[in-house]
């Protein structure tokens, strides 16, 4: 998902109809996240689907959308089978160029020294020792070749090697019965998923792309890798891990993508 | 018909209402959420379509459903839940009153091409709206198993690793996102069917919505 993505120039008369509705409704709202969220939605669609309702509902149709979100995020926990394997795909299948995507465009991929590379791990765990980007080469590799679907829409197959998550937290005392595992990534982007998600065994701590060591578009020194969500379910450029119960959200997340973000 | 002499001695039909009904309430109900959940797929599903299109076009974003692709999203996985509930009710009704059986069969070659001709002819008749012809019964048939290709397709693409095997049948996640937006033109391509014929004989706009 790219964040330039923005309202088509509309017709003079629906523009009437958005600005009329934004006149109502923004003066009643004063949290600036809500504003956002109220610029982004009031489309056509969403105003012509009001028409008969009071207007400033618009409100309470957002909080309405969480909640169900949330509930879908409850509903996919239940669905999701730890044991149950993403299909896996021969190399011929690699999709070439694998695409690159993030919230940013290229020209502001993060460069990061290797050398002075440090993964912080915190929370619920019993070691919280910093981690070289050696510590994690010498731990057993496993290499996969598996589909990646972004919330967009589009898929691409490709083939990610490194360390799989469930040994890593294993190795640093991660209290496994706790709820979540977020991430904070030196791109400032930042995500958090489910306990189950994250002990699953096709979840990655990825270090190379397609046999080599993984370049800065697809998220160096380390990515989570994860063929049972979303793409914006994994994060690139991590800079620390942590073991919590208390709600992390993320980065497109808490601005209204589902959390659980399953395949 | 079957009458009674009340107090005032004006004749009534037994049963009131309910012997004329053309469209029971069940129904009636049903239809129109449907018609609100169809819209809510359609028009947050293009938003969805936009964010990375199948083909070489965009819809207007005027036309679409959550002002952003998140926004898009939270509405289609909620008007899910909505065409879901309402479309097992729909089954479940259908065959529980059994009208189903009575009302979309038996369904024959010969009335088919017979009621095809007449239409093909503009002499189909929509006389007693309590009996479908043959061609609505195979339009309705159509809609309601496109509409569950449009929700078992829906689940595949939600779901490609969970329901790893619902996604095989649809060829893969890829195929799959064709299959779920072919079967949304062909659901469109019923609509505009639909509404024209209700243009072309009001009454069935009467009959859903006050049942006669």
């Amino acid at each position: 998902m790219r964040k330039n993505e923005r309202h088509s120039p509309m017709q003079s008369h629906a523009e009437d109809i958005v600005r009329d509705a934004k006149k109502v409704l923004l003066p009643r709202v004063q949290d600036g996240s809500r504003r956002a969220f109220l610029s982004r939605t009031l489309s056509l669609g969403g105003v012509a689907l009001l028409s008969g309702c009071n207007i400033s509902d618009n409100a309470s149709v957002e909080t309405a959308l969480t909640k169900i979100s949330r509930f879908n995020d409850a509903v996919q926990g239940w669905i999701f089978d730890p044991q149950q394997l993403a299909p896996t795909y021969p190399a011929s299948m690699i999709t070439r160029p694998f695409p690159f995507n993030a919230y940013y465009g290229r020209d502001e991929i993060r460069q990061i020294d290797g050398s002075s590379y440090r993964l912080e791990v915190g929370g619920l765990v019993m070691d919280k020792r910093e981690w070289r980007l050696p510590d994690l080469v010498s731990m057993p590799q496993i290499e996969q070749i598996t589909r990646h679907i972004c919330v967009e829409g589009w898929s691409a197959i490709g083939r990610w090697g490194g360390v799989r998550f469930s040994d890593f937290l294993k190795l640093v005392g991660a209290d496994t019965s706790a709820k979540y595992v977020g991430f904070k990534c030196a791109d400032d982007y930042y995500t958090s998923i489910d306990m189950l998600t994250a002990l699953h065994p096709q979840t990655l701590l990825a270090l190379t792309y397609d046999g080599a060591i993984l370049p800065p578009e697809y998220g160096y020194p380390m990515k989570l890798r994860m063929p049972t969500k979303l793409g914006y379910k994994n994060p690139k450029h991590i800079q620390a891990i942590f073991v919590t119960n208390v709600y992390p959200g993320g980065y497109w997340e808490d601005q209204g993508y589902n959390w659980f973000g399953g395949s | 018909m079957p009458v009674s002499l009340n107090p005032a001695g004006r004749s009534q039909p037994v049963s009131g209402q309910t012997r004329r009904t053309v469209q029971p309430g069940w129904v009636r109900a049903w239809h129109w959420i449907n018609v609100l959940a169809v819209w809510v797929m359609v028009s947050s599903g293009w938003r969805i379509y936009n964010a990375s299109p199948l083909f070489d076009f965009r819809f207007d974003d005027v036309l679409t459903l959550g002002g952003w692709l998140g926004g898009a999203l939270q509405w289609h996985f909620a008007g899910m839940w909505l065409l879901f509930v309402n479309s097992l009710f729909y089954l479940v009704a259908n065959v529980a009153t059994g009208r189903l059986r009575t009302r979309f069969f038996p369904i024959t070659v010969s009335a088919l091409v017979k009621d095809a001709s007449a239409a093909f002819h503009g002499r189909l008749t929509h006389a007693d709206s309590r009996h479908y012809n043959s061609i609505q019964k195979v339009a309705y048939l159509f809609a309601i198993l496109d509409i569950a290709v449009l929700i078992a397709s829906g689940l595949a693409l939600w779901k490609p690793v969970q329901l790893a095997l619902l996604s095989t049948l649809f060829g893969g996640y890829e195929f799959t996102r064709l299959v779920h937006f072919f079967s949304m033109a062909a659901l469109l391509v019923f609509v505009v069917v639909h509404v024209l014929m209700v243009i072309v004989v009001p009454r069935t706009l009467l009959t859903m919505i006050r049942g006669r």
